[in-house]
């Protein structure tokens, strides 16, 4: 038997690897990124003219099933027309068996990347909020994300902000109206829970039995952590987005001074409220969650928060720093012209 | 193109070393033996520090106890990989039969494999592998799947040549080896039509059709040595997608 040297199997990986986009509209240009699932490649769709983003899933769809599980999937998540949402163009099948997805090519940086650069908290937070958007309209679908984590955000050029990589989608049966009912089953795609293995990194999508999807580690559920389908709602979407959140308003250690922005309570309780272990003490919607997400940039109250007098009187004083600062110095200012004028 | 496909769906070694039927769990020793012999023997020499005499009688009584202890059939794929289970068990191996060689010769009567422990001890101490550059158990982990993946592919490439000879497309083989297995940098498409004598498209077609064939051979390889589906496409992503550029 032939040995192969490292060059040897290195090489064999990567042109083994590449897709063979014969047969189709698109003319590979380049590999983008690696995802959950496969590669991402940039492609020209050669009949539109238009740059496309391919994504090319690891392995072969050797189950029928699946295949069509596959296929009614990107089509219902097609229908998710929305501006945060990266549309998916187009679903096909490689001559070596591999499903490939053709979706809108983003051109930006990953949240995690683009948030280096966003040293304003509040501003941190309005991003947020339009990822909420986002997701409470697949919700209102009845399509479920499954892995929101910083890596599956995209902030475009033009600030825009897209939620990527629904290939771990669900859909939720009792609100698929626009599914066929003869489709019960709701999962994109089906791989392995990650067990072990040093190329198991932590920001690996890891994926267990059929019709399962964990997430991230850190971002995921504990009922998705569990492999408990049944349990799976919109608030396990929830709990990813609140660790999201956590993520949007906890500086790294190594940021600047600039970043060090004061712990506050309200957005705590937020943040803990979203990633309570039991989906029923967390936010019941992503409306609820951006609702009380509002409040606390307008400096209202929270609902997550029971507020004591002193958290009260501390809202009261942010909100109104200002005008109660102006007040403080004009009662100063008389009280002094006062006193002078009395002696 | 049906013409073209390999025999497909085999069993997976685990299913079928539970078989009755002793020609099929002969078959599946033989596919596990030929894919992780060779990583299991390097490790040994790496890992425990052995000589190569030593190396070689460990790697044989790893087997062969595999064989009588049902070490496969002991196996649970919802706990960990296959590979992470051999290793392991390698290393309980080698940590027991040196307590054991206290007490007697290691090897004894036991039945003996036939491995061509020259080849891979020239891979050893050839200059592709460095034992300088493993220090860390981790990086020990690494080499054994480093090694598995080689395994795998050098048995992914035998059965495309062997499906090649088959289907009187040796050229297209010998075009894939020079591309893609000589490691020559400065090798092109242009060149290997010049050499053949073919248009560069030729080159082209011949080479999407023989790396389409090595990964679905290669899989239908890996799919026999997994437990499961959900292993399966775990270890497809570990040996595929590593960072393909």
């Amino acid at each position: 038997m032939k040995f192969l040297s490292d060059k040897a199997v290195d090489r064999l990986r990567q042109n083994v690897n590449v897709p063979d986009l014969s047969g189709t509209r698109y003319q590979l240009l380049e590999r983008v990124a690696r995802g959950g699932m496969g590669v991402v490649y940039a492609a020209l769709d050669e009949m539109l003219d238009r740059r496309v983003a391919l994504k090319v899933l690891d392995v072969p769809v050797a189950d029928g099933d699946l295949a069509r599980r596959l296929n009614r999937e990107a089509r219902v998540l097609a229908r998710l027309e929305h501006p945060g949402i990266v549309p998916v163009h187009d679903v096909g099948t490689l001559s070596d068996g591999r499903v490939f997805y053709a979706m809108k090519f983003v051109e930006g940086q990953r949240l995690d990347k683009h948030i280096e650069t966003v040293t304003s908290l509040p501003d941190r937070l309005r991003l947020f909020l339009r990822i909420c958007d986002a997701v409470a309209f697949a919700h209102a679908r009845g399509v479920l994300h499954r892995d929101l984590k910083p890596a599956n955000v995209m902030v475009g050029a033009f600030g825009e902000v897209l939620v990527m990589d629904w290939g771990l989608a669900k859909i939720l049966r009792e609100q698929s109206a626009a599914v066929p009912e003869e489709d019960p089953e709701a999962t994109i795609l089906h791989a392995p829970k990650l067990i072990d293995g040093p190329a198991d990194a932590a920001q690996a999508t890891q994926i267990t039995g059929q019709g399962t999807v964990l997430g991230t580690p850190g971002y995921m559920s504990p009922e998705q952590a569990s492999g408990d389908i049944a349990r799976l709602d919109e608030r396990s979407d929830i709990y990813s987005l609140g660790a999201l959140l956590r993520f949007l308003f906890t500086p790294p250690a190594t940021a600047n001074s600039n970043l060090r922005w004061r712990q506050d309570k309200a957005l705590e309780a937020i943040c803990a409220k979203a990633t309570e272990n039991e989906p029923a003490n967390r936010y019941a919607s992503v409306s609820d969650l951006s609702a009380d997400l509002s409040r606390y940039l307008d400096g209202l109250p929270v609902s997550a928060q029971k507020e004591s007098l002193l958290d009260k009187a501390l809202r009261f004083y942010r909100r109104y720093t200002v005008p109660i600062l102006l007040i403080a110095a004009y009662l100063i200012v008389r009280t002094l012209i006062l006193l002078f004028f009395h002696r | 193109m049906a013409d073209d496909q390999f025999p497909v769906t085999r069993w997976s070694v685990i299913d079928a070393v539970k078989s009755e039927d002793s020609a099929e769990q002969a078959r599946a020793l033989d596919t596990l033996f030929a894919a992780y012999w060779k990583p299991v023997y390097k490790y040994v020499r790496l890992r425990w520090n052995q000589p190569a005499q030593d190396a070689q009688d460990l790697t044989q009584g790893f087997f062969v106890e595999a064989l009588e202890r049902e070490l496969l059939a002991k196996y649970e794929p919802a706990k960990s990989r296959l590979r992470t289970y051999l290793r392991l068990c390698v290393d309980s191996f080698v940590m027991n039969q040196e307590k054991a060689a206290r007490r007697q010769k290691r090897g004894g009567n036991a039945t003996r494999v036939a491995l061509d422990f020259q080849a891979a001890e020239g891979e050893l101490t050839g200059a592709t592998i460095n034992a300088a550059s493993i220090p860390s158990r981790e990086s020990l982990e690494e080499f054994f799947e480093k090694e598995w993946v080689r395994s795998l592919f050098a048995i992914a490439v035998e059965d495309l040549r062997k499906f090649c000879v088959e289907r009187v497309r040796e050229r297209t083989f010998r075009i894939f080896e020079d591309y893609d297995l000589s490691g020559d940098p400065e090798i092109s498409y242009d060149r290997l039509a010049a050499e053949y004598a073919i248009p560069v498209t030729d080159v082209t077609n011949a080479l999407s059709w023989a790396r389409r064939e090595f990964r679905r051979i290669a899989l239908e390889r890996l799919r026999e040595l997994c437990g499961s589906d959900e292993e399966y496409r775990r270890e497809a992503r570990a040996v595929f997608g590593s960072d393909a550029a």
